[in-house]
């Protein structure tokens, strides 16, 4: 037998007995939890050895995965029945789409739990039919950042409730653009989750909305064009070059390393650009609340991070066990002890809010705590609307239609279309998915 | 003058040269560069390539994952699906090498029009195939996909390397006495040993390289270091530092692997250019 004989049926022995030694399936006891790479989800990560040790009969297996990617991964597994994870990270715009569709499992933590001290937004989100389909890890929902030390060069002082009027004039004073310094910078980067986060925030407070009470689009209305020119003509006189690619990390960067005078976004922003070690401006960042449009009232932001146990997971038990401690008081306090208190997972309980330590800790908690008690994600719009969702709409097309919109207000900004046009194409493109999927007939 | 005239030729070809070189390699230069600044650092703009190196990306990459296993699941994946491609691809690229029909060139295009499909079409039935199997999250089913994902390649390179080795030496073994066997593992194959080893470094590469299915297909146990980068991407906080510095530890061993094998690879892809 030649050698190179020899190396191919080496090989073959090596498939076949790899092969059986390395199919194994997760054993029991093990609970696999799909998760995404966020600072606080690391921290739980790290601190589930305490976890692992009360419970010595579960073993955790972690999958950390772009946030994209997680949600391809557990949709594909969930609607195959796969049973591949059993908790599952996921956003408040998902639980009760999937809870309807049965592919979530009831979720009933006991009197300890204390469910009463979860703040009634973020409650709220994460039912259907009345009941609780995950828990919330954490919550944020939207404010201004600015640079105090602009304002004060610029001999400007920010309302603690300021107006997109306002902010648009405080973006053109300070606006340096020979040095960098971008007055205002904004999500531009297309994609349900991303600019349209931001600017289904803003069409709210400017008295737009998605869809009329029959389902109809209602995106070319006057209230739309308002705020898509706001919008438009701000981050053209005052944002930075190339807003189409930033979205949230691109603007965290972008502030951090001191080239924005002004950014609204996630309130999560607030502990990355208060931490020294990830930002230059650490020392001169200042806050307030989202700014008001014309209409000034409407659902402004809310998202969660929320832990779920799909239906197709085989041990429902443990993994409820987990998710209740990974949401609890007590998890909150572990975090304080082992890190610090301004880790703390944030937006969820109202023990925490309440805590001086923790207020001590985050300057920004009581602003955090009023923005999401306020974001009002099931209130009204100017006109009565037929779905619920602050800087989303609750409905299964609209990552579809979301992200189609989204590269249609990109398309303005780079200036390949105008406002009147996108929003027309917008209004033309959602109607027809609608009409497709069965709504509004 | 005609001197001056190729000596100016030559050097203009030698500076396209490194431009593309340095062109290709850049991204990788600054990728190694990135992971070892600071997170700030690796987005502050402008860029910086002068700047205080520290190796926090590489510590808090090593603290969060264990590199160890998922680079042991890259290499198993790598070299089944390699192996049994190449154990699949040889008699068949023997047989449609030397032994022709009138369907082989048709069968060959078709082979290769299933590469033109984009993978996320048939994700769903083959999640399926492999959840019936219980091949998820294991190495034997993300190895089973990969070798399938590049046999078409494997068969195509073979068959062209194949085809360059003279029949008449394959004739003139058979003269001999070789059974078909024999000619093929006996004749054929020491012939065509550098085409067939750039075949497999070209497999070990796609397989080393691949992310669709490693993603979709693994969650843990069987997580290669595709799966290992992307955990380090980030919806919300600064990453490109960890990022870089995963990322430069998951094409490391390929990198190095390719460089010590580069003669064998030009040899193998040049194998019957010159006749």
């Amino acid at each position: 037998m030649s050698r190179l004989t020899q190396a191919l049926c080496l090989a073959g022995l090596t498939a076949l007995s790899c092969g059986s030694a390395l199919s194994t399936a997760h054993a029991a006891g093990t609970l696999t939890i799909a998760t995404v790479n966020n600072g606080d989800m690391i921290i739980m990560r790290q601190l589930s050895s305490a976890f692992e040790k009360a419970h010595p009969d579960i073993h955790l297996n972690w999958v950390t995965l772009e946030e994209n990617v997680l949600r391809q991964r557990v949709t594909t597994d969930i609607a195959t029945g796969a049973g591949q994870f059993d908790v599952m990270t996921i956003g408040n715009y998902e639980v009760p789409i999937w809870a309807k569709q049965k592919w979530l499992a009831e979720v009933t933590p006991d009197a300890a739990y204390d469910m009463s001290d979860i703040l009634p937004s973020v409650r709220e989100g994460l039912m259907n039919d009345g009941k609780i389909y995950a828990l919330p890890f954490y919550a944020e929902s939207v404010m201004t950042y600015y640079r105090k030390d602009l304002f004060q060069k610029a001999g400007l002082s920010m309302p603690e409730s300021p107006t997109y009027d306002q902010i648009r004039q405080f973006a053109d004073k300070i606006t340096d653009k020979e040095n960098q310094v971008y007055g205002i910078c904004l999500r531009g980067k297309p994609g349900w989750g991303e600019n349209m986060a931001y600017v289904t925030s803003l069409a709210n407070t400017f008295g737009a909305q998605w869809f009329d009470m029959s389902w109809k689009p209602a995106l070319n209305s006057d209230a739309w064009k308002n705020a898509l020119n706001w919008y438009v003509s701000a981050m053209k006189a005052d944002g930075p070059p190339g807003a189409t690619s930033n979205g949230f990390n691109e603007n965290l960067a972008l502030f951090a390393s001191g080239h924005c005078g002004m950014w609204i976004d996630s309130t999560v922003a607030g502990g990355l650009l208060f931490d020294p070690k990830q930002s230059q401006v650490a020392d001169k960042v200042g806050f307030t609340a989202v700014p008001k449009g014309t209409y000034g009232k409407g659902p402004t932001w809310l998202w969660s991070w929320n832990l779920a146990i799909p239906a197709s997971s085989k041990h429902r038990a443990d993994a409820e066990t987990f998710i209740t401690w990974a949401t609890s008081k007590e998890y909150v306090k572990l975090v304080a002890e082992k890190k610090r208190w301004v880790a703390v997972p944030a937006g969820t309980r109202a023990s925490t809010y309440a805590n001086p330590d923790y207020q001590k800790a985050a300057p920004f908690a009581s602003f955090v705590l009023n923005a999401i008690k306020t974001a009002d994600p099931s209130g009204p719009t100017a006109q009565p609307r037929p779905y619920i969702g602050a800087q989303f709409v609750g409905i299964p097309q609209f990552q579809g239609i979301g992200t189609q919109v989204g590269q249609t207000v990109a398309a303005t900004l780079s200036g390949q279309m105008s406002v009147e046009q996108a929003l027309t194409s917008a209004q033309a493109s959602v109607g027809r998915t609608m009409r497709q999927s069965g709504h509004g007939q | 003058m005609a001197f001056k005239v190729n000596c100016g030729k030559q050097i203009a070809v030698t500076l396209l040269g490194w431009g593309v070189a340095l062109w290709v390699f850049f991204p990788i230069f600054w990728m190694f560069l990135t992971g070892f600044k600071s997170e700030v650092q690796a987005v502050s703009t402008p860029p910086q390539l002068f700047f205080k190196p520290t190796l926090s990306s590489y510590a808090e990459v090593f603290e969060r994952a264990n590199y160890w296993h998922f680079t042991i699941n890259t290499v198993l994946v790598s070299v089944i699906a390699t192996g049994v491609a190449l154990a699949l691809a040889v008699p068949a690229a023997y047989s449609m090498a030397f032994m022709p029909s009138k369907r082989t060139r048709s069968t060959l295009l078709w082979m290769l029009s299933t590469r033109m499909l984009p993978s996320v079409g048939v994700l769903v039935p083959i999640y399926l195939l492999a959840r019936n199997a219980h091949l998820l999250d294991t190495v034997l089913g993300l190895a089973i996909v990969d070798m399938l994902t590049n046999l078409p390649i494997v068969i195509w390179m073979l068959f062209t390397f194949f085809r360059e080795v003279p029949a008449p030496i394959l004739e003139a073994g058979r003269m001999d006495g070789a059974s078909r066997w024999q000619e093929m593992t006996m004749v054929l194959l020491p012939l065509a040993l550098p085409g067939i080893a750039s075949t497999a470094l070209l497999s070990l590469i796609l397989c080393w390289n691949e992310a669709f299915w490693s993603l979709n297909l693994t969650s843990s146990n069987a997580a290669p270091l595709t799966a290992f980068i992307a955990s380090f991407s980030s919806p919300e906080g600064l990453f490109f530092g960890k990022l870089s510095a995963a990322s430069t530890l998951a094409v490391a061993p390929i990198l190095v692997f390719g460089w010590f094998s580069q003669k064998q690879l030009v040899r193998g892809l040049t194998f019957g250019a010159v006749k």
